[in-house]
């Protein structure tokens, strides 16, 4: 059943399929490894055949289809296999495969349970993030090698780990308890937001090689917020991606280089992004006393607002920052605060909140303290205090565009005045 | 033929380039950016990163106990790697003429840098674990 020539954007269609796929065959076998296997050869089958022969009517059911055959074929090559192992057949367990033509169970809370379960806390961050674009994200090991250079043959290995540790930790293919529910979610937000800060990051240079990880991210996380529309945290993650991922085209010149915020070029945000993230921040925000995704949801949205620099609500964000501040220990935030309060205060009331930060011991490798201090030294007019600052930044960060940028920065404080 | 382009600086201090002026910083970049874009186009590049500087590096050894023990030190060292190119290339003259261009990368005041840029030939792939 053909339904004529393949739709462009089948690949899209093949992505979104994933989960509710995937989420069937686990329905059916509960083994998490095997199943997501079985997913994966269905999508390969499914790029090799839909452009040839056309989209199938019923695209969902085709791939559980050919997953299910698959997974017959890999019990029956189990029963083999341990045939082989043991000598007498009739000790072995009745493993059944079932019909596979019957139309399978679908849960539309499958592709939650599924992203509970690849960020799930006894798993690292680097294999929830692999596992996550896999499993739910529906992207070839080889793509998500590509998105973080490196080589296939090691993505493949963190991925087959990664499957190995669910099993291993027994993580459960169900809904976490009421208990643990929030803080799971907390998990899920924060590997959903650093495959965003991967891409975000990583959005120059060599850009056009890289899957778009902010967009994957960002597609997940709209997944997340139409299973949980009442999470406040989730809503608040959304429009924190958008209204940041809103900047994209205005963060970098075509040298690759970064542009700061005070320097961008506002007329090439994006508005439409812009709009959304707004909306679901400010309707997060009504909603009641929120977290830390909603509170910086809307720290970036008055940003966004904003048509320059000056005309920033800074005292506005000072305020949102001192709730944050009052909410989390990151010294990150203690630093933004304290830029805040050199926007409102002046850049001495800035400086002079950086003491207490410098001492946090978590500060002392990176070198955002030193970039924020060469940055209020800048408006407080001490050029050559601001110019070794930058100097000791960009010794520090391991960021080729961050470092050629602060290392720009001095430069132009060093170089004699025009 | 795969050949690794070592790129050196001389230790003590920042790199060079931090202490340039403005303007020779940006084409020193932009050649590099565009070196690299080449060599990818004309499908001889392999792969190419620069490093931290020195001033972040550690050396690590095993102790007695196979626990490491790092040290942030170095004041023998007269020069750190700062980057490379591997490239792949039909003969090795190819991958010296492509270490000249990057030794002519320019400094200050858009002059040749002409430093010296070590040339080694990487050995061929051990036989396929599998």
């Amino acid at each position: 059943m053909i339904s004529g020539p393949p739709n462009p954007g089948f690949e899209h269609l093949l992505r979104e399929l994933t989960p509710q796929v995937l989420g069937a065959v686990m329905r059916r076998y509960r083994d998490f490894a095997a199943s997501e296997d079985a997913v994966q050869e269905a999508l390969i089958a499914a790029a090799e055949q839909w452009p040839r022969d056309g989209v199938p009517n019923n695209p969902r059911g085709w791939l559980i289809q050919v997953a299910l055959r698959r997974m017959t074929d890999h019990v029956r090559s189990e029963i083999a296999r341990r045939n082989r192992e043991f000598e007498l057949a009739q000790e072995l367990p009745v493993v059944v495969a079932p019909a596979i033509y019957s139309e399978p169970q679908m849960d539309p809370e499958d592709t939650l349970v599924l992203l509970f379960m690849c960020c799930h806390p006894a798993l690292t961050s680097a294999s929830a993030v692999a596992l996550t674009l896999r499993a739910v994200g529906g992207l070839a090991t080889a793509e998500i090698a590509k998105a973080f250079l490196v080589p296939e043959a090691t993505m493949a290995q963190r991925i087959s780990r990664a499957k190995q540790n669910v099993k291993s930790s027994q993580i459960p293919f169900s809904l976490p308890e009421a208990d643990e529910r929030a803080e799971r979610i907390g998990s899920v937000m924060h590997v959903l937001y650093l495959i965003f800060n991967e891409g975000y990051t990583a959005s120059s240079g060599d850009s056009l090689q890289r899957t778009d990880l902010s967009v994957e991210a960002m597609r997940l996380t709209r997944l997340l917020h139409s299973a949980l529309p009442e999470n406040c945290e989730v809503t608040g993650l959304l429009a924190l991606m958008l209204l940041t991922d809103a900047r994209r085209a205005a963060r970098t010149n075509l040298n690759g280089e970064l542009i700061p915020l005070d320097e961008q070029d506002r007329s090439l945000w994006d508005r439409q992004m812009i709009e959304e993230g707004t909306a679901l921040v400010t309707a997060a925000m009504a909603r009641g006393p929120v977290g830390e995704y909603p509170l910086q949801a809307a720290i970036a949205a008055l940003h966004d607002e904003a048509t320059g620099v000056d005309s920033t609500d800074w005292p506005q964000i000072l305020a949102l920052y001192s709730v944050l501040k009052g909410m989390s220990g990151n010294p990150m935030v203690a630093l933004n605060h304290a830029v805040a309060t050199a926007m409102v205060h002046g850049p001495h009331a800035g400086l002079a909140l950086l003491e207490s930060i410098e001492k946090d011991e978590r500060m002392s490798d990176t070198h955002r303290l030193d970039a924020v201090r060469a940055h209020l030294l800048e408006r407080a007019d001490d050029r050559d205090g601001a110019s070794a600052c930058y100097l000791a930044a960009a010794e520090k960060t391991t960021s080729l565009p961050e470092r050629n940028y602060l290392m720009m920065r001095a430069a132009r404080l060093r170089d004699p005045q025009p | 033929m795969k050949f690794m382009l070592m790129m050196n600086t001389p230790s003590g201090g920042e790199y060079q380039i931090m202490k340039w002026p403005q303007q020779d910083i940006q084409a020193h970049i932009a050649f590099m950016m565009g070196f690299t874009k080449k060599l990818r186009a004309a499908g001889e590049l392999v792969g190419a990163e620069g490093l931290a500087p020195p001033s972040q590096a550690k050396r690590v050894r095993a102790g007695d106990d196979a626990k490491p023990i790092t040290d942030g030190v170095f004041p023998e060292a007269k020069e750190f790697l700062a980057g490379y190119w591997i490239v792949d290339v039909n003969t090795p003259q190819r991958a010296y003429e492509i270490a000249a261009e990057a030794s002519a990368a320019p400094g200050v005041g858009g002059k040749p840098m002409n430093m010296a840029i070590e040339v080694r030939e990487v050995m061929s792939a051990p036989p396929n674990p599998k």
